[in-house]
């Protein structure tokens, strides 16, 4: 049995290929891209893409599943649902569960549990550290092995620059990248928002754009010592941006992802104090969106990515201090970043590209792109359909997003994963 | 212009001519307190609990004596007491009460915002009573009351606040109500609780005590707050003391007639010498006394407000 999909526009950033065409998959590879094909069998699926976007279905380097330990927050099921009807076809899932994701058996049950009950892929990430207490190196070759595609200490940065440095060489023959949150926690101090005018009149402790920066600066700079390839996880601040900007410049083997929200948003969403505001890296000022806008359209940042961060609702509504960080975006990523087309901020086919063929090979994954013969994750989605975000409707379990009520274009009608379609909505 | 607003949340949220309102009614409440009998009945039959989840020792009796001069049934909820310990969350306690047909809850919390999610989630009115390091409302109205009874006058006045701006939710208040009400406000401090961001709020920056008190009609000195980890912000007491103390020389810099207040509770020795508390320049006192007023005057406009 095939899939058929006809007359969509395909934009393949991999294969530069941007043209009304039509794309034959048999089994779960693409067999197929030419301006007419008829259907070879009876029994194949036809999608009408007409007036639709057709690309490799999206990869989402930044995840949060919350399993194993948080189910109520999130399971690789509903995360994986929720990927579907954003359009991500491969999720790449951060190591701060309960047990964390440090040794090989975390990795593998992960894996196991996303191959029986997760419908997208699902790409787990490693710990640098055991327990990503920063203090020895997590079980990094054995994790590899078992699947892990890159390591991170997501959310508890490494505070020690030798252990950082240790983990960026002992990595390197590996082959994955180490993805940094990068923060210097002595200088965000406890604090749960941007420092600025916004934190000084709500009265709530603030993290300054500094740490972000500092421990940017630090993390490049162990990448050159090192030559181990460093991905930074959601940059949020203007002089994130310089300084990628300038190691790039220099030759540094450095990627950078930014969030919708971090290039759509600012503090001043949490008046009220709006806990469906709070995450870290924070919401910063309009200079520092400007500057991740121009850092997206100058591509000195790579890739788009979530930080899909699943909370329950009675976690979140509490006082401001003690809500957990972060938001749900699987649902909201693909129209957000529409949102920089349709303002021609970049192009259609720059944003697909960060969101596929670039997060692919930063990961070393085989995924990314419609080439003939490669897996069959694609999706196709209405750039111009309207709708207006409903968190209720959501999949993921997930309801904290700052966009609730927002008016929004851009719908996914097909997902499909290795040649079957596993999202549909017309 | 009737008061509309079913909560007191903050001076940032009130225009001036509702301050203005609230400073009026507690004027009229201030006479109550002159009577033989100091009582009036107005919220028979309602209930309002003080919901502290921080000790407070004046402000939670300032606002009692207040309810229960307006005849309101007052409870009582102090942290050492609550279920909080057991786990409870602050909506789930609010609710609690509002169950038992509370209709006013006066929040004290060591939070910002706290008081915010009980008015998003609950239906009685919201009476903020101090707020992490957010607003204090009831005592930035005390201290503009106090001001206003003093100079007859705010707008054009020069009042200085002096300390921790950073942590003070005093300081809001009253940088918001001063503001509005068309005062110039200074404050001082050390620079790593003085953050630049103030002078965005419309206060000037100082750093220097003897500088910022010049021709000042008013100062607002604030208390050392060394359960906020003050300390962590300047070498030692001493050191803080000698910088930012207010002692009789330096308040003969401002001018003759310059009124010294403090929110309380005052550590002598520390923000101010024994001298200037004990000076008639000081109205420490008259605010305690005109707490009473104005947080009568709070409970009864948002009472009316709810019952419109």
């Amino acid at each position: 049995m095939g899939v058929l999909i006809k007359n969509g526009h395909v934009i393949d950033p991999s294969q530069s290929l941007d043209m009304v065409s039509d794309i034959y998959v048999q089994g779960d590879r693409v067999k197929e891209i030419s301006k007419r094909i008829d259907t070879p069998r009876k029994s194949d699926i036809v999608i009408d893409a007409n007036g639709q976007i057709v690309a490799p279905g999206f990869i989402d380097i930044h995840v949060h599943l919350r399993e194993p330990g948080y189910e109520h927050k999130e399971t690789i099921k509903t995360g994986c649902l929720a990927a579907a009807a954003g359009g991500f076809t491969s999720v790449v899932c951060m190591p701060n569960t309960n047990p964390i994701n440090d040794n090989a058996s975390v990795t593998e049950y992960i894996l196991l549990k996303a191959r029986t009950e997760g419908i997208v892929n699902v790409f787990p990430i490693g710990a640098i550290t055991k327990g990503e207490k920063g203090e020895e190196l997590a079980d990094i070759g054995e994790m590899c092995e078992a699947g892990c595609v890159g390591i991170s200490d997501d959310g508890m940065p490494v505070t020690d620059s030798g252990l950082m440095r240790k983990a960026m060489e002992y990595v390197k023959p590996f082959g994955i990248p180490v993805i940094t949150h990068a923060e210097d926690l002595g200088l965000s101090a406890g604090g749960v928002m941007n420092e600025g005018f916004v934190s000084t009149e709500l009265g709530l402790r603030g993290i300054p754009s500094a740490s972000e920066e500092v421990a940017v600066g630090r993390d490049i700079i162990l990448s050159e010592l090192t030559g181990t390839p460093l991905h930074i996880c959601h940059v949020s601040t203007k002089d994130s941006v310089r300084l990628v900007r300038e190691a790039k410049k220099r030759g540094a083997n450095v990627t950078a992802e930014a969030t919708p929200h971090h290039f759509t948003l600012t503090d001043r969403e949490i008046y009220g104090y709006n806990t469906n505001a709070k995450m870290n890296p924070p919401l910063r000022t309009q200079k520092d969106v400007d500057a991740i806008v121009e850092g997206l359209a100058d591509g000195t940042i790579d890739v788009i990515a979530t930080d899909h961060a699943p909370h329950s609702q009675d976690e979140k509504n509490v006082e401001f201090d003690l809500a957990p960080f972060g938001i749900v975006g699987l649902e909201t990523a693909l129209s957000l970043s529409l949102k920089l087309v349709h303002e021609g901020i970049i192009t259609l086919d720059e944003m697909i590209k960060k969101l596929t063929i670039v997060p692919s090979e930063i990961l070393g994954i085989e995924r990314g792109t419609l080439a003939p013969g490669s897996i069959a994750d694609i999706v196709v989605f209405d750039p111009e359909k309207g709708y207006t975000v409903t968190p209720g409707e959501f999949f993921s379990k997930g309801r904290n997003t700052p966009f609730s009520g927002w008016e929004l274009k851009g719908m996914v009608s097909n997902t499909i994963v290795s040649g079957k379609i596993i999202f549909s909505c017309n | 212009m009737a008061f509309s607003k079913k909560h007191i949340l903050g001076l940032g949220d009130l225009s001036a001519e509702e301050i203005n309102i609230i400073l009026d009614t507690a004027e009229s409440m201030k006479e109550i307190s002159t009577r033989n009998v100091k009582k009036v009945p107005t919220l028979k039959g309602k209930t309002v609990v003080n919901l502290f989840f921080e000790p407070s020792t004046r402000t939670r009796s300032s606002f009692e004596i207040a309810e229960k001069r307006l005849s309101a049934d007052v409870l009582n909820f102090s942290v050492s007491q609550s279920s909080v310990v057991k786990g409870e969350s602050l909506l789930d306690t609010a609710r609690n009460f509002e169950a038992m047909g509370a209709s006013i809850v006066v929040v004290r919390h060591g939070m910002s915002g706290a008081p915010f999610v009980l008015a998003r989630e609950i239906n009685a009115s919201v009476i903020n009573a101090g707020d992490g390091a957010h607003e204090h409302p009831s005592q930035a109205l005390i201290d503009i009351f106090t001001i206003r009874e003093k100079k007859g006058r705010i707008e054009g006045l020069n009042v200085l606040i002096v300390g921790d701006i950073l942590n003070s939710r005093v300081a809001r208040s009253n940088i918001f109500g001063l503001r509005k009400l068309g005062a110039k406000v200074r404050v001082v401090g050390p620079a790593t609780i003085v953050p630049k961001y103030f002078s965005e709020m419309g206060a000037e920056i100082f750093y220097s005590l003897e500088h910022a008190i010049d021709n000042v009609d008013v100062v607002i000195m604030l208390r050392v707050q060394n359960e906020r980890k003050t300390l962590e912000y300047f070498p030692s007491l001493r050191e803080y003391s000698g910088l930012y103390g207010l002692t009789k020389e330096k308040l003969e810099l401002a001018k003759k007639d310059t009124i010294v207040m403090h929110p309380g509770p005052i550590n002598r020795g520390v923000e101010l010498t024994s001298e200037i508390a004990d000076d008639p320049h000081a109205v420490i006192l008259e605010q305690v006394a005109n707490g009473i007023a104005v947080r009568m005057a709070m409970i009864y406009l948002v009472a009316l407000g709810e019952s419109l």
